[in-house]
């Protein structure tokens, strides 16, 4: 029913973008499509999980990427368990690695982290027997976030040699570190922009070109995807205010003409509107797949939960 | 509009390294001509003459430190009070602090002030404004807006901004507009409650004080700051030699940082609030002689870019108080000619450099079009007397405030008229 069958990640984890090659990341879009029409289907639910337990882990409040792991782990017919810090051990106050071993002690067959400190997943990759999935941690990486998006172009226009310019707080985001790793090794070219506070010291190392003046960076870009700024922001002296940051680095329809006609326009949720996106950019349906994300998302969580089971001890290659 | 046709007149210009008798012609608020030769062929028609007898005339000057009262405190100085002690100077432009009541840290103030100058003052206005939110040192202005809508530079004024952190996001966040920051280096730690100069005459005195130190130690910390971040750097004013070292190295490494001197330090020293003169209580204080020696050779080299009045008019109940508890400023306006002249008149200084460190300089770091005597410059100029005695007299000042640290002082060098875009904003009326 797949129509790939076999295995196709070289890991028992993911834990980021960086460490998949070309091979894995077109194979793992190439699955998400055949997850897509099971989720178009009136009968959405598989059997591949059957049996197997997925955790969801959450030390950072989430809706979307928590619930689309939800129902990814769901359709595919495994036992979801979600657990939310605030009602953990973890709020009494047990080390990320006693709560690793405690719950490698329930036997689950994937763990799904979301930290907010950079490295957790992997740090508890190394405590568990289980697949790990890193959900996002800290200002590191959220590969499936990436996927989801470069899935989410791929759909509309081939990735090689689009302008992707992706604008806002990249110094926080994981979003983007994901993104550019992967959309370079599709061969797109990959700008940034965002004023100096919010770029990460050497950015140009990581392969984009860095911009200040957003309309520069939109100049032919074919994607714009924006960043949310957190509003903490403000307080910490990153920014002066929510006006001056949509006035300089909000995307509105005037920023929009600058990129090239029939740009689309991306975002990762959830949106700060008039801060770093305009409505009517934002919920116009010619230009914005955002909503399409969503839905993306759940097909690559799909995907690569079931990528991940097929290297479980005991897996079938041809699970029905 | 009127042509004037200044004749015989020493034409100075920094800009073109100009020193030399000649004319110079303005028609519509606009310099088109000057030159050792013009008018050799005769007079233009219907211009009106402006007989120089062979004094000095000079790109106006730019005055990138003036403090007034209004908003907020407009009983001690207005921008139209200022502007006509600024005219009266041969100040032609005046930089204003936004340290007022309210703050000016908000686009619409910037506003407020460039329409209260349009109304009311004799000469331009640009107002800096605030670095950060009520000068707290906490939260970052909106550069961009505040610059779009016309703040020329950005601000704490006499303030410093204590966190090395938020300075590190500021410098950035103004680099990203390409905006010129515009520093106070005094440590506030270590100047807290400090009157005067650190040092054995504070000593004697009795009068807490702050080391010299704490200007090196913040002007280092900015420069490194620069460096991390890119940003256009001005100190508004240094005071001592070991600051003036740390930008000669800083300007060495080829880092966007320029500063400024008062004129009150080219001319005093600690020494001079002896007797606890509040009117010589300023910020940062007077140094010692040392210093003041190394300010001079400063402003000589240029590595000193420019000098300022630090113009900051204080009312009377503020000043007549004991020397700790009296308020920081002195005005400076209509003394900053003279007394920078006093470096041209002990040979430390050429009236060329002077004159660039008054107008030209300042308009190369604003990136003004004024500073300098060339066809098509605004006719932004001073008419004045570099040899020509006087005794200042506080009471014949034109500023609101009569805190004069130079009262009774004599100086070289005085204004006879002062011209903002052709028109004469200024002229001395001839004493029979």
């Amino acid at each position: 029913m797949n129509g790939i069958d076999g295995p196709i990640l070289q890991a028992s984890h993911l834990l980021g973008a960086d460490t998949l090659s070309l091979d894995e990341i077109n194979a793992l879009l190439d699955l998400a499509e055949t997850y897509v029409t099971v989720n178009r289907a009136e009968q959405k639910k598989r059997a591949l999980l059957k049996g197997r337990t997925l955790i969801n882990l959450f030390f950072e409040a989430s809706t979307r990427t928590q619930s689309s792991f939800e129902l990814a782990g769901k359709r595919l017919g495994a036992d979801v368990l979600n657990m939310s810090v605030k009602t953990s051990s973890v709020a009494k106050g047990e080390t990320l690695l006693d709560t690793a071993t405690t719950l490698n002690a329930m036997r689950p067959d994937i763990l799904v982290v979301r930290h907010q400190d950079s490295g957790a997943a992997e740090l508890l990759s190394r405590k568990v027997d289980c697949c790990v999935v890193n959900a996002g941690d800290g200002a590191h990486e959220h590969p499936t976030q990436a996927l989801l998006d470069a899935l989410t172009i791929r759909r509309r226009r081939s990735v090689e040699g689009l302008v992707v310019a992706i604008c806002g707080d990249v110094l926080h985001s994981r979003v983007a570190r994901s993104n550019i790793i992967i959309l370079q090794k599709l061969g797109a070219r990959v700008r940034l922009a965002a004023p100096r506070t919010l770029l990460p010291p050497q950015a140009d190392r990581l392969g984009a070109e860095v911009y200040t003046d957003m309309c520069a960076a939109l100049d032919g870009a074919d994607i714009v995807m924006m960043l949310r700024l957190q509003l903490e922001r403000m307080s910490s002296a990153f920014v002066p205010s929510t006006r001056e940051y949509f006035r300089f680095w909000g995307l509105d329809r005037n920023k929009l003409r600058r990129a090239k006609p029939g740009a689309l326009v991306m975002h990762p949720g959830p949106m700060n509107r008039g801060v770093e996106i305009d409505s009517a950019v934002a919920d116009d349906g010619e230009v914005s797949l955002i909503q399409e994300q969503v839905e993306m998302g759940v097909a690559i969580r799909m995907a690569v939960l079931d990528a991940l089971a097929r290297g479980l001890a005991g897996a079938g290659r041809n699970a029905p | 509009m009127s042509r004037l046709a200044f004749i015989d007149a020493r034409l100075i210009d920094p800009a073109g390294k100009l020193d030399a008798p000649g004319a110079l012609y303005v028609e519509e608020g606009t310099i088109r001509d000057l030159g050792p030769r013009l008018f050799h062929d005769g007079m233009p028609t219907g211009a009106t003459i402006i007989d120089c007898k062979g004094r000095a005339l000079a790109p106006g000057l730019i005055d990138m430190r003036v403090f007034t009262g209004e908003p907020g405190s407009e009983h001690r100085e207005t921008l139209e009070s200022a502007s006509l002690a600024a005219a009266a100077g041969g100040v032609t432009t005046m930089v204003v602090m936004p340290n007022t009541d309210p703050v000016i840290d908000e686009p619409s103030l910037v506003d407020f002030i460039k329409r209260r100058a349009a109304a009311t003052a004799r000469v331009r206005v640009l107002p800096m404004a605030a670095l950060s939110r009520q000068l707290a040192g906490e939260v970052m202005t909106e550069i961009g807006l505040l610059k779009e809508a016309g703040a020329i530079a950005f601000t704490d004024g006499d303030r410093t901004i204590a966190s090395a952190r938020v300075m590190r996001h500021v410098l950035a966040y103004a680099a990203t507009f390409e905006a010129l920051v515009v520093g106070h280096a005094e440590d506030p730690e270590l100047t807290q409650g400090a009157a005067m100069n650190e040092g054995e005459f504070a000593t004697r005195l009795g009068i807490p004080a702050g080391p010299a130190a704490a200007e090196t130690v913040i002007v280092e910390r900015d420069i490194r700051l620069v460096e991390l971040t890119g940003a256009r750097y001005h100190f508004g004013q240094i005071s001592t030699r070991a600051a003036l070292d740390a930008v000669a190295k800083a300007k060495a490494q080829g880092l966007p940082v320029t500063c400024g001197v008062s004129a009150l330090h080219l001319a005093l020293n600690e020494l001079d609030v002896g007797g606890y003169l509040t009117f010589r209580k300023v910020k940062p204080p007077l140094r010692s002689e040392a210093d003041r020696m190394a300010m001079v050779e400063g402003v000589a080299s240029g590595l000193i870019d420019v000098i300022v009045s630090s113009h900051d008019p204080q009312a009377a109940d503020t000043k007549r108080q004991t020397f700790a508890q009296a308020a920081f400023g002195a005005i400076g306006l209509e003394t900053l000619l003279p007394a920078a002249l006093t470096l041209y008149h002990n040979e430390s200084a050429s009236l060329l450099r002077i004159v660039e460190a008054l107008a030209w300089a300042p308009a190369r770091i604003l990136g003004l079009e004024s500073g300098r005597l060339d066809k098509g410059a605004p006719a932004d100029l001073v008419l004045f007397d570099p040899d020509e005695p006087f005794v200042v007299d506080s009471a014949q000042l034109h500023s609101r405030a009569r805190n004069t640290p130079f009262d009774g002082r004599t100086f070289q060098g005085r204004v006879h008229a002062t011209y903002v875009g052709g028109e004469c904003v200024f002229e001395r009326r001839a004493i029979l």
